[in-house]
Parts: structure tokens; C-alpha cells; sequence
């Protein structure tokens, strides 16, 4: 098999990654998306889900020059290329920290918690950040 | 249907981990308290009420040896909540189709 | 461990990619090709050039099939195919060409 081929994997699960945590005040929000963008080599039905202040890590027009961070809010614009189409944002959650799905850095599914509830339900692997 | 396993970790008087796990648990998944958590199975705080309000379409445990080490062993825990060992944590992992963390 | 052209040394970690982003320069891209046995013609520039602006947008450094995909997207199927990428970079065209870029070890890559 020459490098270029692409191979289908045997088994694709549903994995989904739930944020509860702002972007810059732990590595969490910047690990989980690292993983996120690996899972997704692997061809696995991936999806992000954002709650609670895990919302802020999507807010536009963030800025961490002068903190000297990372400003890996842009990269969550790379997730369409790697195939991670499935971004869940609870609407409770925007709405309690004064937020609309247009102060987002990407375009999102906005889910009720009741709607949200039945997505994590049907998943193979949960996992938090 | 499928069944989840929720695992809460942190008190819920310095973290919403549980309010955010009951909000998203649907009726016929188990609740289990581990580490901090199992602060929220204590009677008369003002957090119990949450659990309370569910305890009767979810299954609440608690993790006896992380009870027993705060000194909670003989402190009355919410109605209906169950106690498991760490044999128990296990049975109860398997019994599920899938385990959520709300770290 | 350092590249080191016209007497400026820029480190670079065990695999060739350098460490401090901001050090790179078309000169020390040829450097590091001259390496790799890459030949920097116009289509490899191309290749690199996007790579960096993805860098800019994205702030990363794109797996190879997001690279490839990306790349069609913009440039077209007889440049975003993996045959074409993987003869100019034959050891991975993320992998190659990103240490000639300058970027970090793209992420996602197994």
C-alpha cells in the first residue's frame, strides 16, 4: 500500500468531548482540543460539545498576545477540515453568560439542555474536560 | 435504551459539576458520588434539595471509603442514596453501556 | 542542536523542527531543505507558503490529509492530491514540509 491510500478504519464509535471550562485559566479547553484533532486521524465519529463556561472558549475576538498564550481560539476554525462537524453548544448555558451563537467563533448547533441530553445519550465514550 | 453512569467528583458547594450532571441525566441513569462529591450526599446543606428532587428517576450511590475518610460515616446521607465499595464502583461501571466524568 | 546560516544559529528539537517560530526565514527554509534533500522549486514554495498562512490563520500546523484537503480546496485537485504532495515531500508532506515552514510537528499526525 502506497502512503497516499487512505484506508477505512473497522469499527467507528461516537466519541464526545464535553468542555465545561473557560479557554486561558487551565490547560484543559487547550488539551482537550489537541486530543480532539487527534481522535479525528483516526477516523472516528467525533463530536464537541460546549457547556457551562466551557462556552467561553468559543467567545470571539480573544486576544492573549499580552498574556503570552496561545491564541488557540482561532484554531477551532481548522475543526471543518479535520471533519469534526458535529459542535453542540447548550443554549441554558450561552443565555446564563449573556451570549448568542453570534458572539462565537464558528458556527454551532445551539441544543436545549433537553435536546443535549438525548445526543449524550446515544454516544460510545463520553469524555470530560 | 442505553444506560449512563454519571460520576461526580467535586463538592457542590465549590462546583457545579453536580447541578450540571443532574440537569443533563435522563430518568434510568445512576448518579455516583466519588472523592469530593460525596459532600452532596449529605442531608440539611443547601445543595440537597437537588438531589433530593431526582432521587426518584435516578439511582444516587455513594463511594463508602471516600464517605469514611472525611468523616462522614456517621453523618445521615440523603433517602434512597446507596453505599458501594470500590468492588461495587466496578459492578456498577460494567452494569452501565457508558461512564460520564463531570470533572 | 542548531541550524546555523550565515553564523545565526536557530535551535531545533531532536526531529529538525525549530523551537522558536518567529526565527524563520525563507534563507533558513532552504537550509532546512537543503537537510531534508527537498529541492525548493516554485511548487514547493507553494506548498510551504501555504502552510504558513495556515499557521497564521488556524494557529496550527494541519495533519497531512487536512493539509491535502485544505490545499484542494484552494488550489485545485492537481495540487491538493497526496500523490503530488508526497512526491515533492517524500517523507510526509506535513511532516517535511512543515519543519521547512517552520511550524511545529503538524497535530493529528500518526
Amino acid at each position: 500500500m502506497e502512503p497516499w491510500e487512505e484506508h477505512e478504519p473497522e469499527v467507528v464509535k461516537r466519541f464526545m468531548y464535553v468542555n465545561r471550562r473557560p479557554p486561558h485559566g487551565t490547560i484543559y479547553a487547550l488539551e482537550c482540543l489537541e486530543v480532539v484533532l487527534i481522535a479525528a486521524a483516526f477516523d472516528q465519529d467525533v463530536s464537541m460539545v460546549f457547556l457551562d463556561d466551557g462556552v467561553f472558549q468559543l467567545k470571539r475576538g480573544q486576544d492573549t498576545a499580552a498574556i503570552g498564550m496561545k491564541n488557540f481560539s482561532r484554531t477551532y476554525g481548522a475543526l471543518d477540515d479535520y471533519d469534526v462537524e458535529k459542535i453542540y453548544v447548550e443554549k441554558e448555558s450561552l443565555e446564563a453568560r449573556g451570549l448568542t451563537a453570534d458572539d462565537l467563533v464558528i458556527p454551532v448547533e445551539v441544543l436545549t439542555t433537553a435536546a443535549l441530553r438525548e445526543v449524550m445519550a446515544q454516544q460510545d465514550v463520553v469524555i470530560s474536560s | 435504551m442505553s444506560k449512563v453512569l454519571h460520576l461526580v467528583n467535586k463538592s457542590p458547594s465549590e462546583r457545579n459539576a453536580l447541578d450540571s450532571c443532574l440537569r443533563l441525566a435522563q430518568a434510568g441513569h445512576s448518579v455516583l458520588l466519588i472523592e469530593d462529591g460525596v459532600y452532596g450526599a449529605l442531608v440539611n446543606t443547601t445543595t440537597a434539595g437537588n438531589i433530593a428532587q431526582r432521587i426518584k428517576e435516578i439511582k444516587f450511590y455513594v463511594l463508602g471509603p471516600d464517605v469514611d475518610a472525611r468523616g462522614l460515616g456517621e453523618m445521615p446521607l440523603i433517602e434512597g442514596m446507596g453505599i458501594v465499595d470500590y468492588e461495587g464502583f466496578v459492578d456498577l461501571v460494567t452494569e452501565h453501556h457508558l461512564t460520564q466524568s463531570w470533572l | 542542536m542548531a541550524y546555523d546560516y550565515n553564523g545565526t544559529l536557530v535551535e531545533h528539537d531532536e526531529e529538525g523542527y525549530i523551537t522558536d517560530i518567529s526565527l524563520w526565514s525563507p534563507e533558513l527554509a532552504l537550509l532546512i531543505a537543503e537537510d531534508e534533500n527537498i529541492d525548493m522549486n516554485d511548487d514547493a514554495w507553494e506548498v510551504i507558503n501555504f502552510l504558513r498562512n495556515y499557521y497564521e490563520e488556524y494557529q496550527i500546523a494541519p495533519a497531512v490529509r487536512v493539509l491535502t484537503k485544505a490545499i484542494k480546496k484552494k488550489l485545485g485537485a492537481d495540487k491538493g492530491n497526496s500523490r503530488y504532495l508526497y512526491e515533492m515531500f517524500p517523507y510526509g508532506p506535513a511532516k517535511q514540509a512543515c519543519k521547512i515552514a517552520g511550524l511545529p510537528k503538524p497535530t493529528g499526525c500518526v
